[in-house]
């Protein structure tokens, strides 16, 4: 009789240790994408979706192009028609368009998508045609894992209109072979005098980059260079120009706008933080490989992921292709917050103040939405929990040109990145201390999300892509780019982008 | 057939016209005197748009420059080389057919995709040409240097497209009449004479259809400099079309760009009327 209740209870146990597993391994074989994790428990998972029957309705997505989450969008959406029956038409269309793609038929008062992707800085456009995330998506496990600053980049003033689906910053990349490398710290010592260091400057990064261009410094018979940046007109410059500002222009003791002074709306773009940077920037196309003005995000994540440039700095792309099984660089490079600069622009005392500064910039990401009008409006929110659930996550995260980064409280434990991606220890850690000590930080930029945005983002890249072209110098060219911010302020309303970019404002001054 | 029954035989025509050609055009008016944007609907602001294009926004005047030159040149370029192109397979040639098809394939390829390729091509760290030119001490800035950006988008353009040229060309060419040659042929006329004062003059209204022809094609510049340079460094290879496209549907200006659209319709059907009768003065004047 003992021997049968000690088998019993010991049957038991193990069924009820390895349950988990067991119940892991079934999704995990079924979708080969999840295997490394299986399906992972949650509201959303494959578990919750596999009961929903969507059999004879149609979910219409417009996403990005393949790869860069159009690839993720294409896989889910075949993943959620296995699951639940439903058909789901995947469009899949060109960065630059998605905007007007969705914009046009909305203005129309059509619906022709019931899924939009887009970015997050659309989001005062697109709000208004887009319908809230419901409490029950808000209260999902999933949801309840994103980090604050992603949960206030997807809302408006308290009001979620975009599902997160990923998490994006701007951070330093580096060769960790090469800055690690006592030879080169010596040498760089004896050349410079300086040592040789992750740059907490950005004048710093120039020197390294400058020192560490045009000649062969990893021995593999090809040269390489300093730095590469996304310097490409219309093409997310930008982002990057803003990346290289806020360590000169966001001052943490002068609260009330990054971009513009809240209070009377005057542009600061032209003022000598952002001018400095610039400055920087124009000096940055020395050290580029031969053709980098002319790189997109595309080009500067294959430049630093294939092993081409000593630093980058812009999304995780880039570090993620670096550390990708497949990369002749997995585990030689490293993370950091973006540089910082010894000075920094006061606009209130009109001064500069010399003292170190840094600021993280939590650039805005991929960002996804329901139409207000569509017509299968549950299945679309359930489509979007099921595309970042844990497990689904989890294995697009691993994938450098899927576009999908951390957004997650739990995507900052280094563990997931040395046991299902392969990364050493201390580079999983700078990685995750790196993302999380952006969270904390109060001295955050968040992105530019007025009435008419694109207006203004397509001043800076005009206005900047001249100077680096060497056609205007960094001060004539901003000048240029504020006159045409007050030009779009004055069309746009002065009220109105002062009441959107308050909502902008609120966030970086750590008040909502 | 009464007067009656000939409008409706015509109604059909004039049906497709409307809906196609003169209803874009009246909506396109009816834009352009509107601030239809991301924040704003079709309302009514009058010649506003106009105003802001003619007194303040000098990019799309210094685009519209640019764009004169690159369309000139190129079709210059390919009027030249479609020319020689046609009159070296017109005469009897060994591979004739096999030219005459050869010198086709550019211009049936799909522009984006070429484009795609060409600026792999000249991709200044990564593209063959520069790693060929770099034995020789080379490396040009094929899409980063102001000046020869424009000269890439120059290059682009004319491999694209001469084989129009050369194509309507070849067919006037084929067209014209064999006395005038044989007549130059007895009098013992050179090679050159022959084209000179036989050939080209024959060929004045077909070349002048084709030089017009093309710089209506040419005057749109839009797909290669969005994919080979979007429109940079800085904007020095930004034309009208790709302008009018990134104030409508990068930055949602829509009333805006349909001003700009519409102002550049009317500079284009003047500009070109002109040219052409200048040509037709100059090509024709016997």
């Amino acid at each position: 009789m003992k021997i049968i209740k000690t088998f019993v209870t010991g049957l038991v146990s193990a069924m009820l240790i390895l349950s988990p597993v067991a119940y892991a391994d079934k999704w995990g074989d079924q979708f080969p994408h999840i295997k490394a994790t299986g399906d992972i428990p949650g509201d959303c998972s494959y578990e919750e979706m596999s009961k929903k029957n969507y059999k004879g309705k149609t979910l219409k997505i417009n996403t990005h192009a393949v790869p860069v989450i159009g690839q993720p969008t294409a896989l889910h959406a075949e993943q959620f028609a296995k699951l639940t029956g439903a058909k789901v038409d995947v469009t899949h269309t060109p960065a630059g368009d998605l905007y007007a793609k969705a914009m046009v038929p909305f203005k129309a008062g059509q619906a022709p998508y019931d899924i939009v992707f887009g970015f997050s800085n659309f989001i005062n456009d697109w709000r208004q045609y887009l319908a809230p995330v419901p409490k029950k998506y808000m209260n999902s496990t999933e949801m309840k894992d994103v980090t604050k600053s992603h949960v206030g980049v997807s809302s408006w003033d308290g009001t979620m209109y975009q599902y997160p689906v990923d998490g994006d910053r701007h951070y330093l990349k580096y060769r960790k072979d090469v800055i690690d490398n006592p030879e080169y710290q010596k040498k760089y010592k004896a050349d410079t005098g300086k040592e040789l260091k992750v740059p907490t400057t950005w004048k710093e990064y120039g020197e390294m980059a400058k020192y560490f261009n045009g000649w062969d410094w990893d021995g593999d018979g090809e040269k390489e260079y300093g730095s590469a940046e996304v310097m490409k007109k219309d093409d997310l410059m930008f982002a990057a120009f803003f990346s290289r500002s806020v360590a000169y222009a966001k001052n943490p003791r002068t609260p009330g706008g990054f971009f513009f002074d809240l209070e009377t709306m005057k542009p600061n773009i032209n003022n000598p933080g952002f001018v400095e940077a610039l400055g920087d920037w124009v000096e940055a196309t020395k050290y580029v490989p031969p053709g980098g003005i002319n790189f997109g995000l595309g080009d500067e994540i294959g430049s630093f992921g294939g092993g081409q440039t000593l630093f980058s700095f812009s999304w995780d792309d880039a570090f993620i292709a670096a550390m990708q099984d497949d990369s002749p660089i997995k585990n030689k490079v490293g993370t950091a917050p973006l540089p910082g600069a010894d000075k920094v622009w006061n606009r209130v005392s009109g001064k500069w103040e010399n003292q170190y500064n840094q600021a993280p910039y939590i650039v805005w990401g991929w960002a996804v939405g329901v139409a207000k009008k569509s017509k299968v409006q549950e299945m679309a929110f359930d489509y979007l929990c099921f595309f970042s659930n844990g497990a689904n996550h989890q294995a697009d995260l691993a994938i450098g040109n899927f576009g999908v980064n951390p957004f997650k409280n739990s995507d900052f434990d280094p563990q997931l990145y040395i046991k299902t991606m392969g990364w050493d220890a201390d580079i999983a850690n700078s990685y995750t201390k790196t993302l999380k000590d952006m969270e904390k930080s109060k001295n955050r930029v968040f992105p530019l999300r007025v009435r008419g945005v694109f207006e203004f983002t397509s001043a800076v890249a005009t206005g900047t892509s001249k100077a680096l072209a060497g056609q205007l110098s960094p001060q004539e060219a901003l000048d240029e780019v504020a006159k045409e911010w007050e030009a779009i302020v004055n069309r746009v309303g002065k009220k109105n982008v002062q009441e959107d970019y308050a909502v902008g404002v609120k966030m970086e001054d750590n008040k909502l | 057939m009464n007067f009656k029954q000939k409008y409706v035989f015509l109604f059909p025509g004039l049906f497709v016209l409307i809906g196609i050609l003169i209803f874009p055009i009246i909506f396109v008016i009816r834009l352009s005197l509107s601030g239809w944007n991301s924040y704003n609907g079709l309302n009514f602001i009058g010649l506003e748009n106009y105003i802001r294009l003619f007194t303040d926004d000098p990019r799309f005047w210094e685009s519209f420059f640019r764009l004169s030159f690159l369309s000139v040149t190129t079709v210059i370029l390919q009027y030249v080389i479609g020319f020689a192109l046609a009159h070296m397979v017109w005469k009897d040639i060994k591979f004739q057919r096999f030219f005459r098809v050869l010198f086709l394939i550019p211009m049936m390829t799909t522009p984006v995709i070429m484009t795609v390729i060409w600026r792999t091509f000249f991709h200044e760290s990564l593209g063959p040409v520069n790693d060929i030119l770099s034995n020789f001490g080379m490396s040009p800035k094929w899409l980063t240097d102001p000046v020869l950006a424009k000269f890439t988008v120059i290059i682009v353009e004319v491999w694209q497209w001469t084989p129009f040229m050369f194509l309507l060309l070849l067919a006037g060419l084929l067209s014209l009449p064999k006395e005038p040659f044989l007549a130059a042929a007895i009098d013992g006329a050179s090679p050159v004479r022959k084209f000179l004062y036989v050939t080209f003059p024959l060929m004045a209204p077909i070349s002048i259809g084709a030089i017009i022809i093309r710089l209506i094609e040419a005057s749109k510049i839009m797909d290669t400099v969005y994919v080979l340079t979007s429109g940079g460094p800085g904007t020095s290879t930004e034309t009208s079309s790709f302008y009018i496209f990134i104030k409508g549907l990068r930055e949602f200006q829509m009333g805006y760009a349909a001003s700009m659209s519409f102002t550049y319709l009317i500079i284009m059907i003047v500009s070109l009327t002109v040219i052409a009768k200048v040509l037709t003065k100059l090509m024709l004047k016997d």
